[in-house]
Protein backbone atom coordinates (compact mmCIF):
# COMPACT_ATOMS: atom_id res chain seq x y z
CA UNK A 1 0.00 0.00 0.00
CA UNK A 2 1.30 3.73 -1.38
CA UNK A 3 1.42 5.70 2.30
CA UNK A 4 -0.16 9.27 1.73
CA UNK A 5 2.89 10.89 3.01
CA UNK A 6 6.35 9.76 2.65
CA UNK A 7 9.22 11.69 4.47
CA UNK A 8 12.48 10.96 3.22
CA UNK A 9 15.59 12.00 5.22
CA UNK A 10 14.51 16.13 5.92
CA UNK A 11 16.53 18.17 7.29
CA UNK A 12 16.35 21.74 8.22
CA UNK A 13 17.98 24.82 10.00
CA UNK A 14 17.21 28.34 10.66
CA UNK A 15 19.30 31.10 9.42
CA UNK A 16 19.60 34.28 11.03
CA UNK A 17 22.78 36.63 11.58
CA UNK A 18 23.60 35.32 14.86
CA UNK A 19 24.46 31.98 13.42
CA UNK A 20 22.14 28.84 12.16
CA UNK A 21 19.89 26.66 14.36
CA UNK A 22 20.19 23.02 13.76
CA UNK A 23 16.05 21.93 14.06
CA UNK A 24 16.00 18.94 12.20
CA UNK A 25 17.95 16.23 10.91
CA UNK A 26 17.72 13.19 8.90
CA UNK A 27 13.64 12.80 9.64
CA UNK A 28 12.07 9.64 7.66
CA UNK A 29 8.74 8.03 8.30
CA UNK A 30 5.45 7.14 6.45
CA UNK A 31 1.79 8.13 7.09
CA UNK A 32 -0.26 5.57 5.74
CA UNK A 33 -4.31 6.80 4.65
CA UNK A 34 -6.96 6.80 7.76
CA UNK A 35 -3.96 7.52 10.35
CA UNK A 36 -3.74 9.16 13.17
CA UNK A 37 -0.16 10.22 14.01
CA UNK A 38 0.89 11.97 17.10
CA UNK A 39 4.37 13.75 17.48
CA UNK A 40 5.87 14.29 20.76
CA UNK A 41 9.51 15.58 21.82
CA UNK A 42 10.83 17.94 24.55
CA UNK A 43 9.87 21.35 23.70
CA UNK A 44 11.55 23.88 21.28
CA UNK A 45 12.70 20.50 19.88
CA UNK A 46 11.62 21.65 16.34
CA UNK A 47 8.04 19.37 16.17
CA UNK A 48 6.06 22.73 14.68
CA UNK A 49 8.86 23.13 12.19
CA UNK A 50 8.28 19.58 11.26
CA UNK A 51 4.45 20.70 10.03
CA UNK A 52 5.40 23.51 8.39
CA UNK A 53 7.82 21.37 6.14
CA UNK A 54 4.95 18.51 5.46
CA UNK A 55 2.18 21.50 4.84
CA UNK A 56 4.96 23.38 2.32
CA UNK A 57 5.18 26.45 4.18
CA UNK A 58 8.97 25.71 4.87
CA UNK A 59 11.03 23.97 2.28
CA UNK A 60 13.34 21.34 3.70
CA UNK A 61 17.09 22.30 2.90
CA UNK A 62 17.91 18.53 2.01
CA UNK A 63 16.05 15.51 1.62
CA UNK A 64 12.09 15.04 0.38
CA UNK A 65 8.49 15.32 1.28
CA UNK A 66 6.33 13.45 -0.85
CA UNK A 67 2.30 13.75 -0.27
CA UNK A 68 -0.39 12.44 -2.77
CA UNK A 69 -1.00 9.14 -4.58
CA UNK A 70 1.34 9.83 -6.56
CA UNK A 71 4.18 10.68 -4.28
CA UNK A 72 5.21 13.19 -6.51
CA UNK A 73 8.49 14.92 -5.63
CA UNK A 74 8.23 18.88 -4.55
CA UNK A 75 11.23 20.60 -5.49
CA UNK A 76 14.07 21.82 -2.92
CA UNK A 77 15.11 24.68 -3.06
CA UNK A 78 18.37 25.05 -0.84
CA UNK A 79 18.05 27.70 2.08
CA UNK A 80 14.96 29.55 0.12
CA UNK A 81 12.49 30.06 3.51
CA UNK A 82 10.15 31.64 1.99
CA UNK A 83 6.45 31.00 1.89
CA UNK A 84 5.27 28.81 -1.30
CA UNK A 85 3.16 31.13 -4.28
CA UNK A 86 -0.36 29.88 -4.94
CA UNK A 87 -0.18 30.49 -8.70
CA UNK A 88 2.14 27.97 -9.33
CA UNK A 89 -0.54 25.58 -10.15
CA UNK A 90 -2.32 23.01 -8.50
CA UNK A 91 0.01 22.71 -5.29
CA UNK A 92 0.48 19.41 -3.83
CA UNK A 93 -0.21 21.23 -0.32
CA UNK A 94 -3.75 22.61 -1.61
CA UNK A 95 -4.94 19.40 0.08
CA UNK A 96 -3.16 19.34 3.27
CA UNK A 97 -5.34 21.30 6.43
CA UNK A 98 -3.09 22.99 9.07
CA UNK A 99 -4.52 23.55 12.52
CA UNK A 100 -2.65 26.04 14.73
CA UNK A 101 -2.22 26.05 18.59
CA UNK A 102 -4.85 28.84 18.85
CA UNK A 103 -8.00 29.62 16.61
CA UNK A 104 -7.00 33.10 15.55
CA UNK A 105 -11.11 33.74 15.03
CA UNK A 106 -10.96 37.36 13.83
CA UNK A 107 -12.31 39.36 15.77
CA UNK A 108 -14.00 41.50 12.64
CA UNK A 109 -15.75 38.43 11.31
CA UNK A 110 -18.58 36.03 12.14
CA UNK A 111 -18.29 32.73 12.64
CA UNK A 112 -19.44 31.80 9.86
CA UNK A 113 -17.51 34.57 7.86
CA UNK A 114 -14.20 32.87 9.65
CA UNK A 115 -15.23 29.35 8.77
CA UNK A 116 -15.27 29.79 5.22
CA UNK A 117 -12.26 31.78 5.11
CA UNK A 118 -10.20 29.34 3.63
CA UNK A 119 -13.05 28.69 0.74
CA UNK A 120 -13.73 32.85 0.18
CA UNK A 121 -9.25 32.68 -0.32
CA UNK A 122 -9.45 29.82 -2.40
CA UNK A 123 -12.52 30.50 -4.40
CA UNK A 124 -14.23 27.83 -3.69
CA UNK A 125 -16.97 29.11 -2.22
CA UNK A 126 -19.91 27.54 -3.87
CA UNK A 127 -22.89 26.36 -3.14
CA UNK A 128 -22.04 23.00 -2.40
CA UNK A 129 -19.20 24.05 0.36
CA UNK A 130 -21.77 26.35 1.60
CA UNK A 131 -24.10 23.31 2.65
CA UNK A 132 -21.12 21.28 3.63
CA UNK A 133 -20.29 24.28 5.57
CA UNK A 134 -23.74 24.20 7.40
CA UNK A 135 -23.77 20.76 7.55
CA UNK A 136 -20.50 20.68 9.87
CA UNK A 137 -21.58 23.63 11.59
CA UNK A 138 -24.92 22.00 12.97
CA UNK A 139 -23.26 18.58 13.63
CA UNK A 140 -20.32 19.89 15.62
CA UNK A 141 -24.03 22.37 17.86
CA UNK A 142 -22.51 25.92 16.31
CA UNK A 143 -25.22 26.77 13.72
CA UNK A 144 -27.09 28.54 16.04
CA UNK A 145 -23.32 30.57 16.63
CA UNK A 146 -22.89 31.23 12.93
CA UNK A 147 -23.35 35.07 13.14
CA UNK A 148 -21.67 35.64 16.62
CA UNK A 149 -18.61 37.23 17.09
CA UNK A 150 -15.99 34.52 17.96
CA UNK A 151 -15.54 36.49 21.44
CA UNK A 152 -19.23 35.55 22.53
CA UNK A 153 -17.83 31.78 22.06
CA UNK A 154 -16.22 29.70 24.55
CA UNK A 155 -12.45 28.38 23.74
CA UNK A 156 -13.99 24.97 23.16
CA UNK A 157 -16.30 26.27 20.95
CA UNK A 158 -13.84 28.61 19.25
CA UNK A 159 -11.56 25.33 18.20
CA UNK A 160 -14.00 23.60 17.07
CA UNK A 161 -14.68 26.58 14.76
CA UNK A 162 -11.60 26.43 14.00
CA UNK A 163 -11.43 22.85 13.33
CA UNK A 164 -14.26 23.21 10.59
CA UNK A 165 -12.54 25.87 9.13
CA UNK A 166 -9.68 23.36 8.79
CA UNK A 167 -12.39 20.85 7.33
CA UNK A 168 -14.19 22.97 4.74
CA UNK A 169 -11.24 22.63 2.52
CA UNK A 170 -11.73 18.85 2.88
CA UNK A 171 -7.95 18.39 3.49
CA UNK A 172 -6.77 14.84 2.63
CA UNK A 173 -3.94 15.59 5.57
CA UNK A 174 -4.72 17.43 8.95
CA UNK A 175 -1.93 18.71 10.61
CA UNK A 176 -2.76 19.75 13.97
CA UNK A 177 0.23 21.85 16.16
CA UNK A 178 -0.88 21.66 19.62
CA UNK A 179 -4.36 22.56 18.93
CA UNK A 180 -5.11 21.86 22.78
CA UNK A 181 -3.19 23.96 24.34
CA UNK A 182 -4.19 27.03 24.64
CA UNK A 183 -7.90 25.19 26.73
CA UNK A 184 -8.00 24.60 30.52
CA UNK A 185 -8.01 20.82 31.00
CA UNK A 186 -11.47 19.86 31.27
CA UNK A 187 -12.51 21.92 27.78
CA UNK A 188 -9.58 20.35 26.10
CA UNK A 189 -10.48 16.36 27.38
CA UNK A 190 -13.79 17.29 25.82
CA UNK A 191 -12.32 18.80 22.83
CA UNK A 192 -10.09 16.26 22.38
CA UNK A 193 -12.23 13.76 22.54
CA UNK A 194 -14.75 15.84 19.76
CA UNK A 195 -11.83 16.55 17.37
CA UNK A 196 -10.89 12.64 17.51
CA UNK A 197 -14.90 11.69 16.58
CA UNK A 198 -14.98 14.01 13.98
CA UNK A 199 -11.81 13.00 12.36
CA UNK A 200 -12.67 9.79 12.32
CA UNK A 201 -16.42 10.16 10.85
CA UNK A 202 -14.55 11.97 8.46
CA UNK A 203 -11.88 9.33 8.20
CA UNK A 204 -8.92 12.11 7.92
CA UNK A 205 -5.45 11.36 8.04
CA UNK A 206 -4.27 13.12 10.82
CA UNK A 207 -0.32 14.27 12.31
CA UNK A 208 -0.54 16.08 15.71
CA UNK A 209 2.05 17.76 17.40
CA UNK A 210 1.62 17.86 21.27
CA UNK A 211 3.93 17.53 24.36
CA UNK A 212 0.49 16.67 26.34
CA UNK A 213 2.03 12.59 26.34
CA UNK A 214 -1.29 11.33 27.69
CA UNK A 215 -2.82 13.15 24.90
CA UNK A 216 -0.77 11.73 22.16
CA UNK A 217 -1.53 7.81 23.86
CA UNK A 218 -5.08 8.66 24.05
CA UNK A 219 -5.99 9.75 20.24
CA UNK A 220 -2.76 8.17 18.06
CA UNK A 221 -2.35 4.85 16.01
CA UNK A 222 1.38 6.06 16.14
CA UNK A 223 3.37 8.08 18.28
CA UNK A 224 6.72 8.98 16.78
CA UNK A 225 9.48 10.39 19.54
CA UNK A 226 12.02 13.12 18.76
CA UNK A 227 15.00 14.00 20.21
CA UNK A 228 16.47 17.02 21.66
CA UNK A 229 17.40 19.95 18.71
CA UNK A 230 18.44 19.30 16.22
CA UNK A 231 15.81 16.66 16.36
CA UNK A 232 15.92 12.77 14.83
CA UNK A 233 13.16 10.52 15.31
CA UNK A 234 14.53 8.43 18.68
CA UNK A 235 11.54 5.91 18.20
CA UNK A 236 8.15 5.43 16.66
CA UNK A 237 5.63 3.33 19.29
CA UNK A 238 2.33 1.72 17.98
CA UNK A 239 -0.36 1.92 20.19
CA UNK A 240 -2.22 -1.48 20.02
CA UNK A 241 -5.41 -0.84 22.34
CA UNK A 242 -7.50 -4.30 22.97
CA UNK A 243 -10.43 -2.96 22.00
CA UNK A 244 -10.70 -1.11 18.92
CA UNK A 245 -11.99 2.70 18.25
CA UNK A 246 -11.71 3.59 21.54
CA UNK A 247 -12.35 7.50 22.02
CA UNK A 248 -9.48 9.43 23.79
CA UNK A 249 -11.22 9.44 26.82
CA UNK A 250 -12.04 5.91 26.59
CA UNK A 251 -8.38 4.93 26.30
CA UNK A 252 -7.52 7.39 29.12
CA UNK A 253 -9.45 4.32 31.04
CA UNK A 254 -7.89 1.17 28.99
CA UNK A 255 -5.76 -0.94 30.84
CA UNK A 256 -2.61 -0.45 27.74
CA UNK A 257 -2.85 3.09 28.87
CA UNK A 258 -0.53 3.36 31.90
CA UNK A 259 1.72 1.31 30.18
CA UNK A 260 2.09 3.13 26.93
CA UNK A 261 2.37 6.41 29.09
CA UNK A 262 5.36 4.93 30.92
CA UNK A 263 7.47 3.66 27.70
CA UNK A 264 7.20 7.46 26.43
CA UNK A 265 7.76 8.78 29.67
CA UNK A 266 10.87 6.75 29.37
CA UNK A 267 11.86 7.05 26.13
CA UNK A 268 11.50 10.91 26.20
CA UNK A 269 13.32 11.30 29.84
CA UNK A 270 16.03 8.99 29.12
CA UNK A 271 19.58 10.26 29.52
CA UNK A 272 21.05 9.70 26.08
CA UNK A 273 17.92 12.02 24.95
CA UNK A 274 20.69 13.86 22.27
CA UNK A 275 21.93 10.96 21.06
CA UNK A 276 20.37 8.53 18.47
CA UNK A 277 19.02 5.55 19.43
CA UNK B 1 -35.86 40.77 47.44
CA UNK B 2 -35.06 43.07 50.12
CA UNK B 3 -31.45 42.54 49.58
CA UNK B 4 -31.62 43.30 46.27
CA UNK B 5 -33.54 46.46 46.12
CA UNK B 6 -30.75 47.51 49.28
CA UNK B 7 -28.16 46.59 46.37
CA UNK B 8 -30.28 48.91 43.77
CA UNK B 9 -30.14 51.99 45.88
CA UNK B 10 -26.42 52.21 46.86
CA UNK B 11 -26.50 51.21 42.78
CA UNK B 12 -28.80 54.31 42.63
CA UNK B 13 -26.66 56.41 44.59
CA UNK B 14 -24.07 55.85 42.87
CA UNK B 15 -25.63 56.63 39.32
CA UNK B 16 -27.17 59.73 40.81
CA UNK B 17 -23.58 60.61 41.92
CA UNK B 18 -22.03 60.43 39.00
CA UNK B 19 -24.92 61.82 37.56
CA UNK B 20 -24.52 65.47 39.67
CA UNK B 21 -20.53 65.44 39.21
CA UNK B 22 -20.91 65.33 35.16
CA UNK B 23 -23.39 68.36 35.50
CA UNK B 24 -21.15 69.89 37.64
CA UNK B 25 -18.21 69.65 35.29
CA UNK B 26 -20.15 70.52 32.42
CA UNK B 27 -21.39 73.57 33.92
CA UNK B 28 -18.30 75.03 35.65
CA UNK B 29 -16.63 74.22 31.74
CA UNK B 30 -19.58 76.75 30.68
CA UNK B 31 -18.98 79.10 33.12
CA UNK B 32 -15.21 79.59 32.40
CA UNK B 33 -15.93 80.44 28.66
CA UNK B 34 -18.93 82.61 29.74
CA UNK B 35 -16.71 84.53 32.80
CA UNK B 36 -14.08 84.98 29.99
CA UNK B 37 -15.97 86.55 27.84
CA UNK B 38 -17.63 88.69 30.38
CA UNK B 39 -14.13 89.78 31.45
CA UNK B 40 -12.76 90.53 27.87
CA UNK B 41 -15.72 92.47 27.45
CA UNK B 42 -15.97 94.45 30.12
CA UNK B 43 -11.96 95.09 29.88
CA UNK B 44 -12.23 96.66 26.54
CA UNK B 45 -15.42 98.28 27.55
CA UNK B 46 -13.99 99.63 30.60
CA UNK B 47 -10.67 100.73 28.69
CA UNK B 48 -8.59 98.10 30.87
CA UNK B 49 -7.01 97.19 27.41
CA UNK B 50 -7.54 98.56 23.99
CA UNK B 51 -10.45 96.88 22.07
CA UNK B 52 -8.58 97.99 18.62
CA UNK B 53 -5.64 95.44 19.32
CA UNK B 54 -7.87 92.92 21.50
CA UNK B 55 -10.65 92.73 19.74
CA UNK B 56 -13.41 92.06 22.08
CA UNK B 57 -16.65 89.69 21.87
CA UNK B 58 -19.19 92.10 20.43
CA UNK B 59 -16.93 93.31 17.96
CA UNK B 60 -15.97 89.84 16.74
CA UNK B 61 -20.20 89.21 16.30
CA UNK B 62 -20.21 92.32 14.66
CA UNK B 63 -17.51 91.60 12.37
CA UNK B 64 -18.78 88.59 11.39
CA UNK B 65 -22.67 89.92 11.14
CA UNK B 66 -21.24 92.00 8.58
CA UNK B 67 -19.16 89.25 6.98
CA UNK B 68 -22.34 87.19 6.49
CA UNK B 69 -24.34 89.46 5.15
CA UNK B 70 -21.45 90.00 2.33
CA UNK B 71 -21.24 86.50 1.84
CA UNK B 72 -17.49 86.80 2.05
CA UNK B 73 -17.39 84.63 5.55
CA UNK B 74 -18.84 81.58 3.07
CA UNK B 75 -15.82 82.33 0.92
CA UNK B 76 -13.13 82.03 3.40
CA UNK B 77 -14.41 79.69 5.80
CA UNK B 78 -15.50 77.38 2.61
CA UNK B 79 -12.36 77.79 0.80
CA UNK B 80 -10.20 76.32 4.44
CA UNK B 81 -12.55 73.79 4.32
CA UNK B 82 -12.42 72.42 1.14
CA UNK B 83 -8.90 72.68 1.29
CA UNK B 84 -8.45 71.10 4.40
CA UNK B 85 -11.03 67.98 3.30
CA UNK B 86 -9.10 67.29 0.30
CA UNK B 87 -5.56 67.26 1.46
CA UNK B 88 -7.50 64.94 4.17
CA UNK B 89 -8.67 62.98 2.01
CA UNK B 90 -5.49 62.44 -0.41
CA UNK B 91 -3.35 61.77 2.91
CA UNK B 92 -5.20 59.16 3.81
CA UNK B 93 -5.26 57.66 0.59
CA UNK B 94 -1.56 58.21 -0.49
CA UNK B 95 -0.53 57.03 2.89
CA UNK B 96 -2.26 53.94 3.20
CA UNK B 97 -0.94 53.15 -0.49
CA UNK B 98 2.93 54.31 0.34
CA UNK B 99 2.41 52.18 3.58
CA UNK B 100 0.79 49.04 1.72
CA UNK B 101 3.40 49.53 -0.59
CA UNK B 102 6.11 49.39 2.10
CA UNK B 103 4.49 46.21 3.50
CA UNK B 104 4.75 44.70 0.36
CA UNK B 105 8.29 45.12 -0.22
CA UNK B 106 10.69 45.16 3.05
CA UNK B 107 13.85 45.77 1.18
CA UNK B 108 12.10 49.04 -0.29
CA UNK B 109 11.13 50.14 3.00
CA UNK B 110 14.58 49.60 4.71
CA UNK B 111 15.39 51.87 1.92
CA UNK B 112 12.91 54.87 2.63
CA UNK B 113 13.31 54.22 6.29
CA UNK B 114 15.66 56.82 6.72
CA UNK B 115 14.55 59.42 4.28
CA UNK B 116 10.94 58.75 5.98
CA UNK B 117 12.18 59.89 9.57
CA UNK B 118 14.14 62.86 8.50
CA UNK B 119 11.04 64.22 6.41
CA UNK B 120 8.81 63.58 9.17
CA UNK B 121 10.77 65.09 11.47
CA UNK B 122 10.89 68.51 10.10
CA UNK B 123 9.34 71.39 10.40
CA UNK B 124 6.53 71.60 7.71
CA UNK B 125 6.41 74.93 8.02
CA UNK B 126 9.59 75.19 6.53
CA UNK B 127 8.65 73.51 3.22
CA UNK B 128 5.52 76.09 2.39
CA UNK B 129 7.52 78.63 1.12
CA UNK B 130 9.21 76.40 -1.53
CA UNK B 131 5.91 74.93 -2.55
CA UNK B 132 4.27 78.25 -3.20
CA UNK B 133 7.13 78.95 -5.53
CA UNK B 134 7.62 75.66 -6.95
CA UNK B 135 3.82 75.00 -7.41
CA UNK B 136 2.71 78.92 -7.26
CA UNK B 137 0.25 80.92 -5.15
CA UNK B 138 -3.07 78.79 -5.72
CA UNK B 139 -5.14 76.03 -3.98
CA UNK B 140 -2.86 73.29 -5.39
CA UNK B 141 0.20 74.08 -3.03
CA UNK B 142 -2.17 74.81 -0.04
CA UNK B 143 -3.33 71.01 -0.29
CA UNK B 144 0.09 70.34 -0.97
CA UNK B 145 1.32 72.52 2.35
CA UNK B 146 -1.55 70.28 4.39
CA UNK B 147 -0.92 67.39 3.20
CA UNK B 148 2.99 67.71 3.65
CA UNK B 149 2.18 68.22 7.33
CA UNK B 150 0.37 64.96 7.82
CA UNK B 151 1.75 62.25 5.32
CA UNK B 152 4.94 61.20 6.70
CA UNK B 153 3.48 60.55 9.94
CA UNK B 154 0.81 58.67 8.71
CA UNK B 155 3.25 56.12 6.45
CA UNK B 156 5.61 55.79 9.44
CA UNK B 157 2.36 54.58 11.87
CA UNK B 158 0.45 52.73 9.29
CA UNK B 159 3.74 50.29 8.49
CA UNK B 160 4.66 50.45 11.56
CA UNK B 161 1.06 49.15 12.92
CA UNK B 162 1.05 46.76 10.02
CA UNK B 163 4.16 45.09 11.06
CA UNK B 164 2.79 44.52 14.57
CA UNK B 165 0.45 42.20 12.84
CA UNK B 166 -0.02 38.91 15.30
CA UNK B 167 3.06 36.70 12.51
CA UNK B 168 0.37 33.40 13.43
CA UNK B 169 -2.62 35.02 11.88
CA UNK B 170 -0.76 36.02 9.24
CA UNK B 171 0.67 32.01 9.25
CA UNK B 172 -2.99 31.24 9.25
CA UNK B 173 -3.69 32.69 5.70
CA UNK B 174 -0.87 31.09 4.39
CA UNK B 175 -1.67 27.56 5.88
CA UNK B 176 -5.32 28.25 3.55
CA UNK B 177 -3.18 28.70 0.88
CA UNK B 178 -3.49 32.73 0.60
CA UNK B 179 -1.14 34.46 -0.99
CA UNK B 180 -0.03 37.90 -0.08
CA UNK B 181 -2.79 39.64 -1.13
CA UNK B 182 -4.89 37.36 1.17
CA UNK B 183 -2.75 38.30 4.11
CA UNK B 184 -3.34 42.66 3.00
CA UNK B 185 -6.90 41.77 2.29
CA UNK B 186 -7.82 39.05 5.20
CA UNK B 187 -5.68 40.16 8.02
CA UNK B 188 -3.73 43.01 7.82
CA UNK B 189 -6.06 46.14 6.70
CA UNK B 190 -9.11 44.78 8.53
CA UNK B 191 -6.99 44.24 11.65
CA UNK B 192 -5.38 47.70 11.30
CA UNK B 193 -9.04 49.72 10.84
CA UNK B 194 -8.88 50.91 14.64
CA UNK B 195 -5.29 52.26 14.05
CA UNK B 196 -6.18 53.89 10.89
CA UNK B 197 -8.81 55.57 12.50
CA UNK B 198 -6.90 56.99 15.11
CA UNK B 199 -4.45 58.01 12.47
CA UNK B 200 -6.90 59.68 10.67
CA UNK B 201 -8.47 61.50 13.77
CA UNK B 202 -5.08 62.97 14.64
CA UNK B 203 -4.62 63.51 10.25
CA UNK B 204 -7.90 65.98 10.12
CA UNK B 205 -6.10 68.43 12.69
CA UNK B 206 -2.54 68.05 10.77
CA UNK B 207 -4.11 69.01 7.61
CA UNK B 208 -5.71 72.13 8.97
CA UNK B 209 -2.42 73.04 10.37
CA UNK B 210 -0.54 72.83 6.89
CA UNK B 211 -3.56 74.30 5.33
CA UNK B 212 -3.57 77.04 7.56
CA UNK B 213 0.05 77.53 6.59
CA UNK B 214 -0.08 77.36 3.46
CA UNK B 215 -2.50 80.38 3.30
CA UNK B 216 -0.59 82.29 5.04
CA UNK B 217 2.16 82.24 2.72
CA UNK B 218 0.37 82.14 -0.24
CA UNK B 219 -3.29 82.85 -0.51
CA UNK B 220 -5.93 85.52 -1.57
CA UNK B 221 -8.71 83.58 0.18
CA UNK B 222 -9.04 81.53 3.41
CA UNK B 223 -9.25 81.65 6.87
CA UNK B 224 -4.89 81.68 7.12
CA UNK B 225 -5.35 84.62 4.31
CA UNK B 226 -7.97 86.46 6.61
CA UNK B 227 -5.53 86.02 9.78
CA UNK B 228 -2.48 87.06 8.32
CA UNK B 229 -4.18 90.24 6.30
CA UNK B 230 -5.90 91.12 9.29
CA UNK B 231 -2.44 91.67 11.38
CA UNK B 232 -0.84 93.58 8.41
CA UNK B 233 -3.91 96.12 7.97
CA UNK B 234 -4.81 95.85 12.03
CA UNK B 235 -8.05 94.13 11.46
CA UNK B 236 -7.53 92.01 14.61
CA UNK B 237 -11.51 91.58 14.71
CA UNK B 238 -10.48 89.53 11.30
CA UNK B 239 -7.96 87.99 13.46
CA UNK B 240 -9.97 87.10 16.23
CA UNK B 241 -12.69 85.86 14.32
CA UNK B 242 -11.05 83.72 12.30
CA UNK B 243 -9.16 81.79 14.81
CA UNK B 244 -12.71 81.07 16.39
CA UNK B 245 -13.85 80.05 13.29
CA UNK B 246 -10.96 77.42 12.97
CA UNK B 247 -11.33 75.94 16.30
CA UNK B 248 -15.08 74.99 15.35
CA UNK B 249 -13.90 73.27 11.73
CA UNK B 250 -11.28 71.87 13.95
CA UNK B 251 -14.31 70.24 16.95
CA UNK B 252 -16.47 69.54 14.41
CA UNK B 253 -14.44 68.01 11.91
CA UNK B 254 -12.68 65.88 14.85
CA UNK B 255 -16.27 64.92 16.47
CA UNK B 256 -17.12 63.34 12.84
CA UNK B 257 -14.37 61.35 12.96
CA UNK B 258 -15.16 60.17 16.72
CA UNK B 259 -18.29 59.20 15.43
CA UNK B 260 -17.24 57.28 12.61
CA UNK B 261 -14.87 55.43 14.36
CA UNK B 262 -17.32 54.56 16.96
CA UNK B 263 -19.39 53.44 14.10
CA UNK B 264 -16.98 51.26 12.41
CA UNK B 265 -15.65 49.60 15.75
CA UNK B 266 -18.87 49.11 17.36
CA UNK B 267 -19.30 45.29 18.85
CA UNK B 268 -15.44 45.04 17.75
CA UNK B 269 -13.38 44.20 20.87
CA UNK B 270 -9.30 44.49 20.27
Amino acid sequence: MTPLLELDQVSYAYHSRNGETYALSDISFQVQQGEFIAIVGPSGCGKSTLLSLISGLLVPESGSVLFGRTLQERKTKEGKKTFPETDSGEKLCSRIGYMLQRDHLFEWRTIYENVVLGLEIQHRLNEDAKMRVDKMLMDYGLYRFRSAKPSELSGGMRQRAALIRTLALDPELLLLDEPFSALDFQTRLSVCDDVAQILRREKKTAILVTHDLSEAVSMADRIIVLTRRPARIRTILEMKFEQKNLTPLERRNAPEFKDYFNVLWRELNSRDLGERS
Amino acid sequence: MEKRKEISMTQETYLKNLQHRQYRITAIQLLIFVLFLLLWETAVQLGWIDGFIFSSPSRVLKTFGSMWTDRSIFLHTGITLAETLISFILVVAIGTGAAVLLWYNTELSEILEPYLVVLNSLPKSALAPLLIVWLGANMKSIIVAGMSVAIFGTILNLYTGFGETDPDEIKLIYTLQGTKKDVLTKVILPGSLPLMLSVMKVNIGLCLVGVVIGEFIGARQGLGYLIIYGSQVFKLDWVIMSIVILCIIAMVLYSILNLVEKRCLRGRIK
